[in-house]
């Protein structure tokens, strides 16, 4: 019987059907993204959860001193900044991708993405706002003010 | 496959939590009056509930996030992918119940 030759798998080259794209790592950086926040924000929210909750009288103890106590240090500013614009941006990564998973026709899924990217530019920037221009002795202001406060 | 479920669901959950938690937070550029006013609602006893809600998956988010990194970066992940989720299990019980015991304990002891 004469041989019948055939090509070994895959020797001619792989014709992948992908599209070339734009050549953007953008996904890729995503992907790593997710990772590496994650990892820093496990740090960042289980010691949030850990001073704001679990320290002292707890939940009892919030008010409007006690975020005053925490912002007059540098230190609890950078980790609530940190905070806020690693979560908000690991989130917003990660509901952008639910939203190409589940929504299949064009348009809803721009207008949704739309929407996600607007909503999450507001609080990041209202956030960081808050952070920077926060004034823990508001003039007029008479309950509930941090003790380093000059009587009213 | 229901880890990965729980993953996403949590993930949307604390989300949507994160920006009404931002916009509670910025009252304290508003005035005092209005933060304390405000966030006195999360010290009753049925948001305290939904705060161990909260607090539970976030924990699952995090354990699962590790393990999620641990799968895509050790060279074992993968073979041992089961294994980890049940050390996702077991850690969040450890962390979670010495935090209900302190956190409901505030919440429910009367202040
Ligand atoms: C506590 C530390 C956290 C860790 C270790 C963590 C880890 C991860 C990892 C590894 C992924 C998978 C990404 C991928 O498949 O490419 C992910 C997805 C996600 N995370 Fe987190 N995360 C954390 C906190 C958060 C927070 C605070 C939020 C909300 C603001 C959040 C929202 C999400 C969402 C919505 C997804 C997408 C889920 C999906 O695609 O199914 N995560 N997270």
């Amino acid at each position: 019987m004469s041989a019948n030759t055939i090509a070994s798998p895959r020797s001619g080259g792989i014709k992948y059907n992908r599209n070339k794209g734009s050549g953007s790592n953008f996904e890729m950086a995503a992907w790593l993204f997710m990772r590496l926040s994650g990892v820093v924000l496990v740090v960042l929210i289980f010691g949030h959860l850990f001073v704001n909750l679990m320290v002292g009288e707890g939940i009892h103890a919030i008010d409007f001193g006690f975020v005053a106590g925490k912002w007059a240090s540098p230190f609890w500013q950078v980790w609530d900044l940190a905070m806020l614009w690693l979560a908000m941006l690991h989130g917003t990564n990660g509901v952008r991708t639910i939203i190409n998973d589940y929504a299949e026709r064009d348009g809803t899924r721009m207008t949704l993405k739309t929407v996600l990217y607007i909503a999450s530019a507001v609080i990041i920037v209202l956030g960081t706002l808050v952070i920077f221009t926060f004034d823990p002795c508001p003039a007029g202001a008479v309950i509930d003010l941090p003790s380093f406060c000059p009587a009213p | 496959m229901w880890s990965w479920v729980g993953h996403r669901v949590t993930g949307v959950v604390i989300f949507f939590f994160l920006l009404v938690h931002v916009l509670d937070t910025s009252l304290v550029r508003v005035s005092p009056e209005a933060y304390t006013a405000v966030i006195g609602a999360y010290k009753n006893p049925i948001m305290g509930l939904g705060e161990a809600g909260l607090v539970a998956a976030i924990v699952f988010h995090a354990f699962n996030g590790l393990r999620i990194i641990a799968v895509d970066f050790w060279k074992n992940g993968p073979k041992y992918q089961r294994q980890l989720l049940w050390g996702v299990l077991a850690l969040w019980a450890v962390t979670m119940i010495p935090f209900l015991i302190r956190h409901l304990s505030i919440v429910f002891g009367g202040h």
